[in-house]
């Protein structure tokens, strides 16, 4: 499993033959998002007073982020994740399984892995491409059985979490940037290729595939997939 | 007893040709979800069904007849042991068309077969559709079908849609001597009894086709699901004279090797409508004023209803049909009886072929029960059903002209034909031709699994099901020489299908007589109700 948000160089001139399936994970194949995830981090400080800091703070916030989220993705990444800073990262690693188990899992889609599990029958590499930080999503990559995981990597300078992300931030746009570099460096056609996601913000993800399927879509990307004749699933 | 009006003839056996009089009535017939009331041009052949069978006095007791006498096998009873693994397989909502009336017949076998396995001690008995790579059927048309106390006691662990697609769920057997794939429902395969129930609407459904297309898969159905196969079938009706069924006889035969299968088939009359649309079920010679008043009236509100709700209106109009026959048994014979009766109902004898045959395009087609009629269900209709409603030998002559009636709309039902919405966008633009199509797309569509997932979760037609719309014209395409769709209401959609289009069925007649010559000769073929021509040449 590689946790490269880029591939690191572009491989040989061989005919692309593959095809993998790319998919978004918050809202495509989980009901949570990051926002969660921090807040089990934040629950879990290891002090009442860093706890109740935080959990405050987080909480004051939420409606900042909603509103970052719909106006502009990156922005609301880069926002979000300095929420982290302070944080060590051993903690973030200890707990990042019990994250998993409590709040994650019980959030997958019920269909999600048929879906997953089709798309590896159809000979595809199942790749996630998520904005969340990669050690939150690494246990779930392994439960569904993904071949790789595409996701935002934390800095950390002396074992705690700087709250800067190390760029290129996944969202939006580089989302598509990255799973073209992915499929020079494996092989693969992104013309034979899937994306599914479930929100208007992975438009470019999704236009720079063969075979875009919207799943679970909000307003703007049900309207884009009825325009575009993509195909609208529901994992729910 | 048997209702009065079922002894009721609407019209003679005999008149079921009528040649167009100045003075004959103009001509009533669907365009879509509406109808055209049309004068056609004097000399015009108007081939008219036969009137319907008298159904059987008693359904129950004809079930419990064949069951009791069936053909080369022994009677149900006496196949049944305590203890011993049953599956019942039923036809999906494809068939009948319209839609029946309830109880559908299904649910009158089922209450006498399932009383009669709880009573031999057989408890472990599961009933599933045989829908093949067609959508699943819904909660709601499955209650439909079988009733309300049988759908309580089996749905959903008992009571369930085949899954084409499930890695765990299909078994191989051996192939056939031409080493077609032969795969069935694992359910199916494992049980030491299969009773398979058939609706026989055309005589092109039920026999081997029942159990080895209904409950296999993707690579099984390739062996005939393809091109060439299509184009070598004359008839699809016509099981002698199609490669299609030798096929799926080759298949069936290794299926009844392997599984033991009971085959209980019923034939059903052609009475499609009945009041208030019952106008639909004569001829226009015979209309009474309050026949024409119900017309005009129907005619009025459709044009101030939206389109979906007129489908909606039309989809709520379900069939009074009647069971004409029950036979049960082995596969081969218990369909030859079927078969005999099918065409007792739709065989129509008509002296020679037509120039040009015209065709009322109806709302419906096995593929959209509860949906649309989108572009490529208007192909299927015009060149796959309509175009091969005979016996061997075309309606139109080789060369000739097929013009029918419908809008043409645009629309796709994304739910129910997601693939079709992208073969029709990407493919048809492209190619034409069904042999590149097959050998470039299908198995693309077949395996995508967004496609997968909508088959198998939701109640979206299959990946590779609108290639086989696509091949089910085939030879209808490379016999005729033009097609026109009449009022089509756009000029890309018959572009695509590489159609002429004409505001009106005059015009059409016209373009048709420029192509085939002033004299050519017409048919107009009144569907509904149903009918086959048995052309003699």
């Amino acid at each position: 499993m590689t946790h490269e948000p880029r591939a690191e160089s572009p491989s040989t001139t061989a005919p692309r033959l593959g095809k993998a399936a790319f998919f978004d994970v918050d809202g495509t194949l989980i009901s949570t998002n990051v926002v969660h995830a921090y807040g089990y981090y934040a629950l879990n400080e290891g002090s009442y007073l860093g706890i109740a800091r935080r959990g405050l703070t987080t909480l004051a916030n939420l409606p900042l982020f909603g509103v970052l989220n719909l106006v502009d993705r990156k922005i609301f990444n880069e926002y979000f994740y300095r929420q982290y800073e302070g944080l060590t990262e051993d903690r973030l690693l200890t707990l990042n399984q019990d994250l998993f188990d409590d709040v994650i899992k019980p959030a997958i889609f019920p269909r999600a892995q048929d879906l997953i599990d089709q798309a590896r029958r159809a000979g595809c590499r199942v790749v996630l491409v998520t904005g969340a930080l990669d050690f939150t999503m690494s246990p779930l990559a392994r439960h569904l059985g993904a071949d790789d995981l595409i996701a935002n990597r934390m800095q950390f300078v002396g074992g705690r979490a700087t709250g800067k992300v190390i760029p290129p931030i996944i969202e939006g746009a580089n989302k598509a940037d990255v799973i073209r570099d992915y499929c020079e460096k494996h092989g693969i056609s992104l013309g034979k290729s899937f994306a599914y996601s479930d929100s208007a913000s992975d438009y470019a993800m999704l236009t720079a595939v063969g075979r875009p399927t919207a799943v679970n879509p909000d307003l703007r990307l049900r309207a884009l997939a009825r325009s575009y004749n993509w195909p609208v699933l529901d994992l729910r | 007893m048997r209702p009065l009006k079922t002894l009721k003839k609407l019209y003679d056996d005999e008149s079921h040709i009528i040649i167009t009089e100045k003075g004959s009535p103009p001509r009533v017939m669907f365009y879509g979800e509406d109808f055209w009331v049309e004068d056609l041009p004097v000399g015009t052949r108007v081939i008219c069904a036969r009137p319907p069978l008298e159904g059987v006095p008693n359904v129950k007791a004809a079930i419990r007849y064949a069951i009791n006498h069936p053909e080369g096998m022994d009677p149900l009873h006496a196949l049944l042991e305590p203890g011993m693994k049953v599956t019942v397989a039923l036809d999906d909502i494809s068939l009948p068309l319209p839609p029946m009336k309830t109880p559908d017949v299904r649910q009158q076998v089922l209450e006498i077969v399932l009383e009669l396995l709880a009573d031999s001690g057989v408890d472990d008995v599961h009933l599933v559709i045989a829908n093949a790579l067609h959508r699943r059927m819904t909660e709601a048309e499955m209650k439909r079908m079988v009733g309300e106390t049988i759908f309580d006691a089996f749905y959903p662990d008992r009571y369930y849609n085949h899954d084409a697609e499930d890695p765990d769920g299909i078994v191989e057997l051996e192939r056939t001597s031409h080493d077609e794939v032969v795969a069935i429902n694992r359910r199916a395969a494992e049980s030491d009894l299969v009773i398979y129930v058939n609706i026989n609407l055309v005589p092109m459904d039920g026999g081997h086709k029942s159990v080895g297309t209904g409950l296999t898969n993707y690579e099984s159905l390739r062996a005939h699901h393809n091109a060439k196969t299509i184009r070598d079938t004359e008839s699809y009706m016509e099981p002698s004279k199609s490669q299609l069924h030798r096929s799926t006889e080759r298949i069936g035969r290794v299926i009844d090797q392997s599984v033991k299968v009971f085959h209980i088939e019923t034939t059903i009359n052609n009475r499609m409508f009945e009041e208030p649309v019952g106008f639909l079920m004569k001829k226009e010679e015979d209309f009474t004023e309050f026949d024409r008043l119900k017309l005009q009236s129907f005619k009025y509100a459709l044009s101030k209803l939206p389109r979906p709700l007129k489908r909606k209106m039309f989809f709520n109009i379900y069939a009074p049909y009647e069971v004409t026959g029950v036979f049960a048994g082995a596969t081969e014979p218990t369909h030859q009886k079927t078969l005999e009766q099918s065409w007792k109902q739709y065989s129509v004898p008509v002296q020679g072929q037509s120039d040009i045959v015209i065709f009322g395009m109806p709302y419906v087609s096995p593929y959209n029960v509860n949906s649309i009629l989108n572009p490529l269900l208007v192909q299927v209709m015009a060149l796959g059903y309509l175009y091969n409603l005979n016996r061997g030998v075309p309606l139109v002559k080789k060369g000739g002209v097929i013009i029918f009636t419908h809008p043409c709309y645009d629309e796709f039902d994304p739910e129910h034909h997601a693939p079709y919405i992208e073969f029709f966008n990407r493919l048809l633009p492209e190619t034409r031709d069904a042999m590149k199509l097959e050998h470039k797309y299908e198995r693309e569509f077949a395996k995508n699994p967004s496609y997968v997932h909508l088959y198998r979760k939701g109640h979206a037609y299959h990946g590779a099901h609108p290639f086989y719309m696509w091949y089910w014209g085939e030879n209808g395409r490379q016999h005729v020489g033009k097609v026109i769709a009449a009022g089509a209401e756009n000029n890309h959609v018959p572009a695509i299908m590489g159609w002429d289009r004409t505001d009106t069925l005059s015009e059409a007649i016209e373009e048709a007589r420029g192509f085939m010559g002033r004299g050519a000769s017409i048919s107009f073929v009144k569907i509904p109700p149903i009918l086959q021509t048995d052309v003699r040449l």
